[in-house]
């Protein structure tokens, strides 16, 4: 198991921002963190990058507690965090550089060169951050999510704001990146996560409202889309299950 | 650690406000030595750096500052602290990445001021008469102050996502632990602990190593202050409240 979560719950002051939650995620699969704005997508995925410290609960990545083994934790995972903050005054290879050096990465021109080509980057690689398009910079934040081979790759939102034609070459890169490692990705988009995930998550006001293999989910209802579920289970007329 | 402490570097001069700031630094020191009449060497009648080493500290209250104020608050604004913080890096290799970066910078733009060592050096009446010494102290001197200035400023970045904040919060803090303590030492309804209060600010302790005497308990302050405020650093990330 890559990614086991137990109660887990953080609270910000007062506010629950999630609250006792539990699931798994396994490698070789995709799993879609699904849920509206403020539903805890983000707080959890800090706290399994070890960002932020959890309020109680327990949770492991390929073994290590992130709390306890935070920095053996971001050995092995790749992040790229909400709204996929960068350095545009770095060329993108040298931010590459610049995350392959902390890593300590040993073949680290091959590597540069490897993510670069897998993300498509190779025609703006002489570029600095800043002047890249919206698309292009969510692809530096991918290379740098994955330079150092991560086994677990959480990615928060890794689509937002991409037109269709970015959208579908970054969900193919998701989908290839998930075939031999443990993928979190979260999304607003239904459809999305229909075409790229193979397990759901569905948390809602920080409580997990559903969570199953993306085909068992359909038989439970039957002849409704992934976006009529979602609104089902997380509208302001949803029924607890 | 060595990487964040280039990348550091490198990003305070990829700006072009980097060569303004060092620029002033340079353009006020060498102003203070050679042209303004009160302070002024060949006015002086003998040669000597006293008035460099005098204003440094005042000027260091800006200059640090301003190399500083960017160093964390932007990466919490722009939220790169989090791309930082979520590698294989502990926070106490961020902070000191950031510290010794900053250190270097003041370091780089302190170096042009041998030049006027080496003019004054030429210039005195009978060739080399002036005091090595004493000049090695003061740079010691300013060296360990910088070092303190380097640790407030971080601080101060680290405090808020906001650079004038941080310049200005570092600016205060800078001038007040600098001169504030001696000057509150010189109130007459406090000349009972005068020798105290004076003793906890840093113009005292710099201005003994500036004479040239390496004193172990000046440099237990100097460190001391610097470890205290690396220490708030790291309890302020440390709680990734932003
Ligand atoms: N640093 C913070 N301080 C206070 N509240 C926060 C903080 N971060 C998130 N929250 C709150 O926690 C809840 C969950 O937020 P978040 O995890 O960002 O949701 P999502 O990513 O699903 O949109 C929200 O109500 C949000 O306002
Ligand atoms: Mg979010």
């Amino acid at each position: 198991m890559s990614i086991a979560v137990e109660h887990l719950t953080k609270l910000f002051g007062q506010q629950k921002a999630i609250d006792s939650i539990s699931f798994r995620a396994e490698p070789g699969k995709v799993m879609g963190f699904l849920g509206p704005n403020g539903a805890g997508k983000s707080t959890t995925m800090r706290i399994l990058t070890s960002f932020i410290p959890q309020t109680s609960g327990r949770a492991t990545v390929c073994g290590f507690d992130v709390a306890r083994e935070a920095l053996e934790v971001r050995r092995v995972v790749g992040y790229l965090p909400e709204h996929n903050p960068l350095y545009p005054e770095l060329y993108v290879k040298e931010s590459l550089g610049f995350v392959a050096n902390i890593h300590g990465l040993q073949n680290k021109r091959q590597r540069i060169s490897d993510v670069i080509g897998l993300t498509g980057l190779g025609d703006e690689q002489h570029k600095k951050i800043g002047q890249l398009s919206k698309g292009y910079r969510q692809r530096v934040g991918l290379a740098q999510a994955i330079i150092h081979d991560p086994k677990v790759l959480i990615l928060d939102e890794p689509t937002s704001g991409l037109d269709p034609n970015q959208l579908s070459g970054i969900r193919k890169l998701i989908r290839d990146l998930g075939a031999s490692r443990t993928v979190v990705f979260s999304t607003h988009i239904m459809q999305e996560a229909e075409a790229v995930c193979d397990h759901i998550v569905i948390i809602n006001k920080g409580n997990i409202v559903a969570d199953d293999a993306l085909s068992s989910l359909r038989g439970v209802h039957p002849g409704r889309t992934l976006e009529e579920i979602f609104i089902s289970l997380t509208g302001s007329n949803a029924i607890a299950h | 650690m060595l990487t964040i402490l280039r990348k550091e570097i490198a990003a305070f001069f990829s700006s072009l406000v980097a060569y303004i700031i060092v620029g002033i630094f340079l353009a006020a020191t060498g102003l203070f030595l050679w042209v303004f009449p009160d302070s002024a060497v060949l006015d002086y009648g003998y040669a000597g750096l006293d008035s460099l080493f005098d204003i440094a500290p005042y000027l260091f209250m800006f200059l640090i500052p301003a190399v500083t104020m960017r160093s964390i608050a932007e990466e919490k604004k722009e939220g790169t602290f989090e791309l930082l913080a979520t590698r294989p890096l502990t926070d106490w290799q961020i902070i000191l990445g950031k510290y010794f970066g900053s250190l270097a910078i003041v370091l780089m733009a302190m170096a042009p001021t041998l030049i006027y060592y080496f003019t004054v050096y030429e210039l005195g009446a009978t060739r080399g008469n002036v005091d090595t010494g004493a000049v090695i102290g003061s740079y010691t001197g300013l060296f360990l102050l910088g070092g303190i200035f380097v640790a407030i400023g971080i601080l101060a970045s680290a405090v808020t996502s906001n650079q004038v904040v941080a310049f200005t919060i570092a600016v205060f803090l800078s001038f007040f632990l600098f001169s504030g303590f001696d000057s509150l030492s010189r109130l007459v309804s406090l000349q009972q602990a005068d020798t105290l209060i004076a003793a906890i600010g840093i113009m005292e302790h710099y201005q003994s190593v500036s004479r040239g005497v390496l004193d172990t308990r000046d440099l237990v302050y100097f460190a001391s202050f610097t470890l205290f405020f690396l220490v708030i650093t790291k309890t302020v990330l440390g709680g990734r409240k932003w």
